[in-house]
């Protein structure tokens, strides 16, 4: 065993790694999320309450934006998950009447952080509720009134189906096309095309396109059964999410190809794509775990991860119901990342055997 | 005009450490049936493959058709017919679909150069519904030398096609060659078996990456400088091991049922001599009588010297 180095490394490095992303990468815990609180009181009681939301390392102040238009422009652009409106006269409302309202509302389409952030927002509220309490004989009552955006009845389908549309496709593709040419080297077929007078460029589309129908087939599949057995809405354009899923499909196939020709062997192809796709794909494609909290380094290698462009782009198109100005630089990245891996595979393409 | 010239090839691998090949010049002329025979592991699809561009030499300059094997490739790929050692056709593709594909890679069609292969595609027809990994054996190598010749190939390489076939598919396979021949094709093919040797037009006797010979099988086999015997008694394993510490024993092998010798010096008495020295260590029934030479005897005749 210790003299086959990738077994041992596989055996002690699996435990180090997890042990490492889970404990300190991976958590639910959310920390600095991004607020933005709109305060059109200004007056003692809605400073008081800014004033520990502040003091709470949840969160952090992005910026106190006062119309309504922008805080839903933040929330489209997918800066901010939570925001806080204090309504003209709190102060006023909360002395004489007793009772105040201040409005929540949060990102819903990933349900779990919503949840958890309208929950630290009524902790505060309520922990300055006790305070005055303290201070008057009035119980005075503030009620937060919680607006779910994109997401009103907190489902879990419209938070976990962007999320295995991008991995299901990414995992696919990337497996189907990483054996394509790995097979031939392996079953000897690579050996009599190299001596023909075929160009390497053909024989990577010519791999590609049925690989691309058959993904798109998927798609339909997948759309088909969210639609009309999960309820999920497509509130943008199907057009652009067919389009833009069609560009996902050819970023992982070109993927899956880049594998297939620095690979030597079907198996290690296929163990690069389950293993090595898999993982940073669940972890750091952003459905499971929030890229937000994790350490700026895991935030930077998320940046590699296809699916984490994909899932951005169709919760904007299905949940947000956004169009093409909002997602194009998402569009563009995985763009560039097609025709990198499109490039090196040509480049890899080795036109001898050795 | 020669079509194949190699000059000087050199070929090694795994960082130098490993010489594959040592050193090889020859030419193979238009239209000649060459035949490169040697062991497993003597160089053969080595230089193949260097012939075929599909690897590097290290050292030496060779052509096909005129076209260099490094700067050229590209030309010689589109002129070349090439059936590797091991079968590397489509196994999930029928019969049909593999010639088809490999008729479109080259730019052509089935029809177009089917004369070239009629006879031999003829044979396998009944099975081209057949996809190619159930195939035989023999009909495997079938297969694979019409995908080799569907675009009619100037030069043809076909490396130990015959390895693993049985001998009736071997002795049709060797009359395929023989009438490809006639179509001006140029035609190395390797081999392992040596029998083999004598249906080509000229061999090359290779051997640790080193040729030892090239000739017409008859002149190789006129140059055996010695008188060689074959014989054999009741205990020929014992007879093996008493003759090679014979004195004037030169070579002493087993080919067959007989043990195949030769001697250092021989004058008219040498056979009384052997039969004497045998008989006083106590064999029984020995037979010995003078042979002809085989390709395989010169073959371990040239590896001593």
């Amino acid at each position: 065993m210790f003299r086959d180095r990738k077994t041992l490394l596989l055996l002690f490095g699996m435990p180090i790694v997890q042990i490492l992303l889970f404990g300190f990468a991976l958590t639910n815990e959310i920390k600095n999320s991004k607020i933005v609180i709109a305060d059109f009181a200004k007056d003692i009681a809605s400073q008081e309450i800014i004033g520990k939301i502040e003091a709470s390392k949840n969160f952090n102040i992005e910026k106190s934006i006062l119309s309504s238009q922008e805080i839903e422009a933040a929330f489209k652009k997918g800066e901010i998950k939570i925001a806080i409106v204090f309504p003209n006269n709190f102060n006023y409302d909360l002395r004489h009447s007793n009772k105040a309202q201040i409005q929540v509302i949060a990102d819903a389409s990933d349900p779990n952080t919503a949840t958890t952030l309208t929950n630290y927002i009524t902790s505060i509220v309520n922990d300055y509720q006790q305070d005055i309490w303290k201070t008057s004989k009035v119980p005075y009552r503030i009620m937060p009134e919680l607006r779910m955006l994109y997401n009103p009845d907190l489902k879990g389908a419209p938070n976990f189906v962007p999320g295995v549309m991008a991995m299901v496709l990414l995992l696919v593709c990337v497996m189907m096309t990483s054996i394509s040419i790995v097979r031939e080297k392996e079953l000897g077929t690579m050996e009599v095309l190299l001596v023909s007078p075929f160009k390497p460029f053909l024989v990577i589309v010519s791999k590609m396109i049925p690989y691309l129908f058959i993904s798109l087939l998927n798609l339909v599949i997948i759309l088909v059964l969210s639609v009309f057995l999960l309820e999920m809405p497509i509130r943008g354009s199907l057009i652009l999410l067919v389009a833009e899923s069609t560009l996902f499909i050819i970023t992982a196939l070109s993927l899956g190809l880049f594998i297939s020709t620095v690979t030597d062997t079907q198996q290690a192809a296929m163990s690069i794509s389950m293993l090595g796709m898999m993982l940073p794909t669940i972890l750091l494609g952003g459905y499971m775990f929030p890229i937000e909290n994790m350490p700026i380094a895991l935030q930077v290698v998320s940046n590699i991860v296809p699916a984490k462009w994909f899932y951005i782009i169709v919760k904007a198109i299905m949940l947000k119901g956004l169009g093409f100005s909002y997602i194009w630089k998402e569009t563009l990245v995985l763009a560039g990342m097609a025709m990198l891996f499109l490039l090196i595979s040509l480049r890899n393409f080795k036109i001898r055997l050795a | 005009m020669p079509d194949i010239t190699l000059d000087h090839i050199s070929k090694t691998y795994n960082k130098n450490t490993l010489l594959a090949l040592d050193d090889i010049s020859f030419e193979v002329n238009k239209g000649e049936l060459f035949g490169l025979i040697g062991p497993d592991g003597a160089g053969k699809t080595s230089l193949f493959r260097i012939l075929t561009t599909l690897l590097l030499p290290d050292k030496g300059f060779a052509t096909v058709n005129g076209f260099d094997v490094v700067k050229n490739y590209k030309s010689i790929r589109g002129i070349i017919g090439y059936m590797p050692g091991k079968f590397s056709l489509y196994q999930d593709l029928t019969v049909e679909e593999n010639l088809k594909f490999f008729a479109t890679v080259f730019k052509t069609t089935v029809e177009k150069n089917y004369d070239l292969i009629r006879d031999i595609y003829l044979q396998i027809e009944p099975f081209k519904k057949r996809r190619a990994g159930q195939l035989s054996g023999g009909m495997k190598q079938k297969l694979a030398l019409c995908c080799a010749l569907i675009h009619k190939p100037e030069v043809l390489f076909l490396d130990e096609p015959t390895t693993g076939v049985d001998a009736v598919s071997r002795r049709e396979f060797w009359e395929m060659l023989k009438s490809l021949q006639k179509e001006n094709i140029t035609i190395l093919v390797s081999t392992a078996y040596m029998d083999e040797a004598t249906l080509c037009d000229r061999i090359g006797l290779i051997q640790s990456g080193k040729m030892l010979s090239v000739d017409t099988p008859e002149n190789v086999l006129k140059a055996y400088p010695e008188n060689l015997f074959a014989i054999k008694s009741k205990n020929v394993h014992k007879l093996l091991t008493d003759l090679r510490n014979f004195e004037n024993t030169l070579q002493c092998y087993a080919s067959g049922e007989y043990l195949h010798l030769s001697f250092k010096t021989e004058n008219g008495n040498s056979q009384n001599e052997v039969v004497v020295f045998l008989k006083e260590k106590g064999h029984d029934e020995i037979e010995m009588k003078m042979c002809k030479p085989s390709i395989e005897d010169c073959f371990i005749r040239l590896l001593a010297s």
